[in-house]
């Protein structure tokens, strides 16, 4: 896990050189396009994790419940860090991959209901849909070699006409299945996510098992994504943002990496709309219009999207302010919001989280120094 | 008999959603054509442009006066949006949009806070004409006739003015206008007002067919990014030729299957010309012609 390994995995490998695969990917947890390493780094990450893992013994059930909404959104957080803060591609869409995975979620399980574990399988079957439809969307970007400016218009385009689509569904004729679509007030009644159980199905309402479900699920996305942006992949969607046309003299044919990273963006996006309708049991319209597209991209510009450690860190942040203030008001927290993002785009353009992880990152290694 | 009352149907759709497409797009394809950013507070500029006619023709002042009054307060806030934010930004134009964007919350929400959200409108004027068996509002006719005088105007504006030239030398070649003695500066900051007085102006024009609600700028957008986007950089050789198009698949979908159809046919229109014309119709032109 030291520097010069970097370099020697560029040179041919020789047979003293092979590693397990296991253990080159894990080596990916630290590397150049992540901030934090080494011991001191992981034992905070450990800390933070296992006092989230007992949280739920110090609060009631509600807190949990709340606790695990904040987890909901992470996903769709991390994927708008990999697509706008790693690969360059601003992204103001993500919510219409987040709503249409949602819908997903509610029309299949719906129609066919909760039994052998079948919301787990929608919850896959959703996710997919909304990778592919990211995918669509990207070739027709990418492959048209539309610029930064344009991604975003036509993104939030997409999501906006999408939203404004399914506000018009109220009449009964707009069906899937026995799954009514309901327009403007929104889809509810699909089933929680179900774990078929020996003794009886877990149920996972908004409640301490969904809780540590979420937790599990945001570590895994978040270390797994550690480990794909230190890998070449991450590297070349770095190369890309830094300066495409280099990118692409060094050989690399950078639409399929900017289409592939904006696929996994809208699956995580996705991902995100899947746990959120089974959270509430519910998904409207409005999750993905105006408003909504645009919170994504506080959280990220607020934490600092060129970090996915700081990425995530922000985006819990934020959602704990934001819910703070809702209770005088969703105006006035979305206001809130705008000044906050104002404010981080003026002063502090590299996220708030990132340059706080930044300084405290200087003071522990001039610490070590000494 | 038929045909006549039949062919003015078409045209009034057409020349509707033509004007629509053009009022609501010129203000962002100016500042996006000039400074080379999208502005997402459109929609807010085109709100405030909206509230203020209404405000003022309701305290008696003639429509025509008040849609101007809409339009230079639009202008004049975005002139001080401009030196406020905006200015810090112009080397990093993804983080100008997204600074918009936090402007266009603010606005949507403030508003929401301030003025509630609804606000009492004012009628359409000007009544119906009568062609075949079919009533037209002649206010739309009306709107068809300004969509024109705005183009011939942007036109006379930028290419027969000091202030056109001028702005033009700034976009070509910043530091060789800033050498003869240009204030770009200042150029920016006029243009980007210019720009926010048009939504204004848009907001203003169509004050009297809308609800007045603060999220009202939304009904725009989508017309607006994909007039853009479609006619490229160039306002004059891209956002009125697009608008033209766009117009045709407009209409005929509304025609055909109604209002949100348009839109998503729009929408599809884009998504297509952005893969096979990726600088949009005015990159077009360049290349193939002239």
């Amino acid at each position: 896990m030291t520097a010069p390994e970097e370099g020697l995995e560029l040179i041919a490998k020789t047979p003293a050189e092979r590693r397990s695969t296991l253990a080159i990917w894990l080596s990916r947890l630290e590397g150049p396009q992540t901030m934090g390493r080494g011991p001191l780094f992981w034992a905070a990450v450990v800390a933070v994790v296992g006092a989230a893992a007992i949280y739920p013994l110090f609060v009631d059930g509600w807190t949990v419940g709340n606790a695990a909404y904040f987890f909901v959104w992470t996903f769709m957080a991390m994927g708008l860090g990999v697509v706008w803060g790693y690969c360059g591609a601003l992204s103001f869409g993500q919510t219409a991959f987040f709503g249409l995975a949602g819908y997903g979620y509610g029309v299949l399980t719906i129609n066919v209901g909760a039994a052998y574990g079948f919301t787990i399988l929608a919850l896959v079957l959703a996710v997919a849909l909304a990778g592919l439809a990211a995918l669509i969307i990207g070739y027709f970007m990418f492959y048209g070699r539309i610029k930064g400016v344009f991604i975003g218009i036509v993104t939030l385009s997409v999501t906006l006409v999408f939203s404004t689509f399914m506000a018009q569904t109220a009449g009964p004729q707009w069906r899937i299945g026995s799954a009514r679509l309901n327009g403007f007030n929104g889809m509810s009644g699909m089933p929680p996510l179900t774990v078929p159980w020996p003794g009886g199905d877990l149920l996972l309402f908004a409640d301490i098992p969904l809780y540590y479900v979420l937790l599990t699920l945001t570590v895994l996305c978040y270390l797994g994504l550690r480990m794909l942006l230190n890998a070449p992949f991450g590297n070349v969607l770095v190369a890309i943002r830094e300066n495409p046309e280099r990118a692409e003299m060094l050989g690399y044919d950078i639409r399929v990496y900017q289409l592939l990273a904006f696929g996994l963006g809208g699956a995580l996006a996705g991902l995100s709309g899947v746990l959120y309708t089974a959270w509430g049991q519910y998904i409207t319209p409005s999750s993905m219009g105006l408003t909504a597209a645009a919170l994504p991209i506080v959280w990220v510009a607020v934490g600092g999207r060129k970090d996915i450690t700081a990425t995530l860190l922000g985006t819990l942040l934020v959602l704990y302010v934001f819910q703070t203030l809702t209770i005088y008001g969703s105006q006035y927290a979305l206001v809130a919001m705008g000044v906050l993002l104002l404010l981080t785009v003026l002063l502090a353009p590299e996220g708030v989280v990132a340059i706080l992880m930044r300084g405290i990152g200087r003071l522990f290694s001039r610490r070590q120094e000494r | 008999m038929d045909l006549l009352p039949t062919a003015f149907a078409v045209l009034y759709q057409f020349g509707d959603a033509f004007a629509f497409l053009v009022i609501a797009s010129a203000g962002l394809a100016v500042i996006f054509g000039m400074m080379g950013v999208i502005n997402l507070a459109h929609g807010e500029f085109i709100m405030c442009g909206a509230y203020v006619t209404v405000a003022v023709a309701r305290l008696g002042v003639p429509l025509p006066l008040a849609i101007l009054t809409g339009a230079l307060v639009a202008g004049l806030i975005g002139m001080l949006i401009e030196r406020l934010i905006i200015r810090h930004l112009y080397h990093r134009t993804l983080d100008s949009i997204v600074a918009t964007w936090g402007i266009s919350l603010i606005a949507t929400q403030g508003v929401l806070i301030v003025l509630g959200s609804t606000m009492q409108g004012v009628g359409t004027p000007l009544g119906s004409i009568t062609v075949g068996s079919l009533s037209y509002s002649t206010y739309r006719l009306v709107l068809m006739g300004m969509a024109l005088v705005l183009l011939l105007g942007l036109y006379l504006l930028f290419y027969h003015t000091r202030y056109g030239v001028v702005s033009r030398a700034t976009i070509q070649a910043p530091h060789m206008a800033r050498a003869l003695g240009v204030d770009t500066g200042r150029i920016y900051s006029l243009t980007f007002g210019f720009g926010a007085a048009l939504a204004g102006l848009a907001g203003g024009l169509y004050a009297p067919t809308m609800t007045m609600v603060p999220t009202m700028g939304a009904t725009f957008i989508v017309e607006s990014f994909v007039t853009v986007v479609v006619g490229g950089a160039d306002i004059f050789l891209g956002a009125a030729p697009a608008a033209a198009v766009l117009a045709v698949i407009r209409a005929s979908l509304t025609a055909w299957q109604g209002q949100l159809f348009g839109q998503i046919g729009l929408l599809i229109a884009v998504i297509i010309v952005i893969r096979v014309l990726p600088g949009g119709l005015s990159g077009w032109f360049l290349r193939t012609g002239r």
